[in-house]
């Protein structure tokens, strides 16, 4: 296979994995959608009890680590290694930052007695941002692998469509989060 | 070497015009509107995928197939959240 085809067999491959991704996380958002017309005032009173200032600082971060990591790429398609080394760093710094605040968000939830069998929001909640949370763990695992392929010399101006479809994976972890964000913090 | 440049530009571009639109989309919640809030939320949110999706995951140089692979699970997520209502709503 020519390297532009087999580029582009990896892109439409990944492309197809998201397309799944998109309809396991489309289920929950069904179930969403259902409940909150079935519990409005539910949805309501629960919302407030999240903290919309770290939802938005945490859409921050997870919006820079999307630029970071898009740099990357622009960086390794001029072939400079080093500057890709550097932007996967800080995606994978950033993505750990997200993971912080959101293990700070959810000791707090369980401090005020907010469990996933608290109530159906509650439930929805954390299932939700659970299922993201894992897919940002796996994000980090992809891209540590990257950034080590990428110290052992393996990419270049020429081959670099690892690190592209790394990228596109770690764009529908920010994807997501951006319709989770609203969803559960600002219109419950 | 200048596209490359040009397209670091656009990036940073779009990098500002995500975190504006999330500080929006902030402010408005705090604001009551009734049901408004919930299209401006979803209205400003899809702006922000888009603009995820066209730029940084490059949807705009890609090819037909790769957006047939793009929006054919959009179109089965409608069908299910349809399908869906159409169920529930009606019991």
């Amino acid at each position: 296979m020519d390297p532009a085809t087999a580029r582009e067999a990896a892109t439409l491959g990944i492309w197809a994995f998201l397309a799944t991704e998109v309809l396991l996380f489309g289920g929950l958002f069904t179930a969403y959608i259902i409940y909150r017309i079935k519990f409005p005032q539910l949805f309501y009173e629960d919302h407030l009890k999240l903290d919309r200032v770290l939802g938005a600082v945490n859409t921050v971060v997870l919006i820079g680590s999307s630029l970071t990591v898009a740099l990357g790429i622009a960086a390794i398609r001029k072939g400079r290694v080093g500057l890709l080394k550097l932007y996967l760093s800080l995606t994978i710094l950033l993505a750990g930052v997200f993971l912080g605040i959101k293990y700070m968000e959810y000791t707090g939830k369980f401090h005020h007695g907010l469990f996933p069998d608290t109530d159906i929001f509650f439930s929805l909640y954390f299932m939700l941002t659970g299922l993201h949370g894992i897919h940002v763990l796996a994000g980090m695992a992809a891209l540590g692998t990257v950034l080590f392929l990428a110290g052992k010399g393996r990419y270049s101006e020429s081959y670099h469509t690892p690190v592209e479809i790394t990228g596109l994976y770690w764009h529908f972890v920010d994807l997501v989060w951006i319709y989770l964000f609203p969803l559960l913090y600002l219109v419950g | 070497m200048k596209e490359h440049d040009s397209g670091i530009r656009i990036y940073l571009v779009v990098w500002g015009a995500l975190v504006v639109l999330t500080a929006v989309t902030v402010a408005v919640s705090y604001v009551h509107l009734g049901m408004m809030n919930v299209v401006v939320a979803l209205l400003v949110a899809s702006v922000k995928a888009s603009l995820v999706a066209l730029f940084f995951m490059h949807l705009r140089y890609e090819s037909k197939l790769v957006w047939g692979f793009a929006l054919t699970p959009v179109f089965f997520l409608v069908l299910i959240i349809a399908g869906t209502l159409l169920d529930t709503s009606f019991r």
